[in-house]
């Protein structure tokens, strides 16, 4: 098919339709993809570093936003240990989705797989894995996220800790979202592995794996990918919290959340935009997230509507 | 019914054990209750005796076995933290957090089925699409983050309410209180409301849908032809039926709003067990977190189970051969 035929063949889908037709979903669609890209460029459009301690000024600390008495070189105001906000937005956003992708993929790829061996495999294994899923459905994710994030601190030291606390925070957050995925492999693989061209890929002679990864899977993305992006919304939510609570990221590499909690600590003294501005972030973020999808979940599934 | 019954706390003891098990191993393996518990001039030879002494070298069953019984009388051990027993600092800081999570679902409830009713009966009405609109950024919004704009609006603006603690609080035994001065009542309110509007959008949401639904069948429309009025059709027939799922969620909620208290006490300050819980999991404060984590699934479980047998009452229909819900 050549490039023209795909682009007209998209411009006609019912997909392309439900996203003209909604004006909510454009506005969202935008607002994501600007904080995408400004998250993406954020080191030519950041004016400092805020990662490099060799570029703060303690008496650059605490400067008010531009409108309220402050000045042009720190446009949002400066946080404590004076670092530009604004550039310390744009990093923390960074952060902030770089962290939700990777929880995200990473409980896609181990709930995917429990989810294909569970189906395809059952028996015990199937057992096994899911009473171990319906367990952990009977409590919040975020629970299961600080008690992993707690184990972790318990095995090694509190300094290594720092050093490799994005990596703890993928694993306890990915931890707490398997589960969705595995149960919707799980559903539509049973579905899928009596149907004929399993039954005719099995007579050629393919392996179980081959035929799991191969044929099994293309078939039961759809639903898996309308979850990921759901749970995008809930992986950075919940990777703001963790950090909001002091077990997320730490404050020489902030995410949104860190900055809500630095900003939080000034909020009576009457330095109010250390936390409004990431806040403000965080929310809209979140929000054109959830909205995009919500309207994937339905344009795509008509059913649920 | 018996074997459905006998199923479910089957069920549920089966859960129980299973977070028993992981809150030994991490109590048994997990950084070394021994370190924790002397001295840093405190030879080898001592520590093993001690080790000896607590039996902590005996085979794992047996002290497993031994772990469950004493958790059942509420011996959870020291805590690494402040060396206090841990069973001590649970139930210090629990009558907070029940007290919080009591007041935040009754607004819940008490708020949400009303909009819910409200924006069901008209659900082309304007105030009825605010509303939704508003739900959803509501759902949107991450729970620290609306406790920190309406402190901003209510402490910091407007001056009228606390923004940390628990205010005045009044003995009774062992359990203290915020109910019966104003200044503990005061102190409530913003915490119970970051902590239920969750739950409320989520009620007034099952409500709005319920009632939509029930406003279509038969029946009301029936009622209606009997000539009865408005007010009888909607809160007698219509709400009375699309109070059982409500019951239910709101049931199963009341655990995520325990569980959810720990972020809003963070935030409030609130001297409750969630705060204890994320003070535990930064200074990975073993006894504390394995405690904390069997209370509250204790509590999931129980609730979980009287909502499965709850629903077997209401509903009828789930009595057939196979019984549950799935």
């Amino acid at each position: 098919m050549s490039l023209r035929d795909r682009i007209g063949r998209a411009a006609d889908s019912d997909i392309w339709f439900s996203f003209k037709a909604s004006p909510v979903t454009m506005v969202a669609a935008g607002l994501t993809a600007f904080i995408f890209l400004a998250a993406l460029l954020a080191p030519l459009l950041a004016v400092q570093n805020p990662y490099d301690p060799a570029s703060l000024n303690l008496s650059d600390a605490m400067k008010p936003p531009v409108f309220f008495g402050g000045d042009w070189s720190f446009p949002l105001g400066s946080d404590d240990q004076g670092r530009d906000l604004y550039s310390t937005i744009l990093y923390g956003t960074r952060m902030s989705l770089f962290v939700g992708l990777c929880c995200v993929v990473v409980a896609m790829v181990i709930g995917i797989t429990l989810g294909l061996v569970s189906g395809y495999v059952g028996g015990a294994v199937e057992a096994v894995i899911m009473r171990i899923a319906d367990v952990q459905l009977t409590f919040p994710a975020i629970l299961i996220a600080l008690l992993i994030d707690g184990v972790v601190r318990g095995i090694i030291s509190v300094k290594r800790h720092d050093e490799i606390a994005g990596f703890v925070i993928i694993v306890s957050i990915s931890l707490s979202l398997w589960v969705q995925y595995a149960r919707t492999v799980r559903g539509s693989v049973l579905v899928e592995r009596n149907k004929e061209y399993v039954q005719a890929a099995r007579v050629i002679g393919l392996s179980r794996w081959l035929i799991m990864i191969r044929h099994v899977l293309p078939n039961v993305m759809g639903p898996v990918m309308v979850i990921a992006t759901i749970n995008l919304g809930v992986a950075i939510i919940t990777e703001a919290t963790l950090s909001f609570l002091g077990v997320g990221l730490p404050a020489t590499q902030p995410s949104l959340g860190t900055l809500i909690r630095i900003g939080n600590e000034y909020l009576n003294s009457g330095e109010w935009w250390i936390t409004i501005f990431p806040g403000i972030t965080l929310a809209a973020l979140v929000l054109a997230v959830n909205m995009l999808g919500d309207w994937l979940r339905d344009a795509l599934n008509p059913k649920l509507r | 019914m018996i074997s459905f019954v006998l199923n479910r706390v089957a069920q549920a003891a089966g859960v129980l054990l299973a977070v028993g098990f992981i809150a030994f191993s991490l109590f048994t393996y997990v950084g070394d209750p021994i370190n924790a518990m002397v001295g840093q001039d405190t030879s080898q030879q001592e520590k093993e005796e001690l080790r000896e002494k607590l039996g902590l070298n005996d085979p794992a069953p047996l002290q497993f076995a031994r772990f469950i019984g004493n958790v059942v009388q509420g011996k959870f051990g020291l805590s690494y933290r402040t060396s206090d027993p841990v069973g001590r600092l649970i139930l210090e800081r629990l009558p907070a957090t029940l007290e919080l999570a009591l007041c935040a679902a009754l607004f819940a409830l008490g708020v949400g089925v009303p909009l819910g009713v409200y924006t069901g009966l008209y659900p082309r009405h304007w105030t009825s699409r605010l509303l939704q609109a508003v739900s959803l950024i509501g759902i949107s919004l991450p729970t620290f983050l609306i406790g920190i704009l309406l402190i901003v609006f209510f402490a910091v603006i407007l001056n009228v309410l606390p923004s940390f603690g628990r205010g005045e609080t009044v003995k009774f035994g062992w359990w203290t209180s915020g109910y019966f001065t104003v200044a503990g009542l005061k102190a409530l309110i913003l915490p119970s409301v970051t902590l239920g509007l969750f739950q409320l959008t989520l009620i007034m949401r099952l409500v709005r849908s319920e009632m939509l639904e029930v406003m279509r069948t038969d029946y009301i429309k029936f009622a209606r032809a009997r000539g009865l009025s408005n007010r009888a059709i909607n809160y007698g027939h219509a709400l009375k039926n699309t109070l059982v799922p409500v019951i239910t969620v709101t049931g199963l909620q009341l655990g995520a709003i325990i569980a959810f208290a720990i972020i809003t006490e963070t935030v409030f300050s609130w001297p409750g067990m969630g705060q204890l819980f994320v003070q535990s999991v930064q200074f990975a404060d073993i006894p504390v977190m394995a405690a904390y984590l069997l209370l509250v699934s204790a509590f999931f479980v129980t609730i979980n189970l009287a909502v499965d047998l709850l629903y077997y009452v209401v509903d009828p229909r789930l009595r057939g051969s196979t019984g549950g819900r799935h």
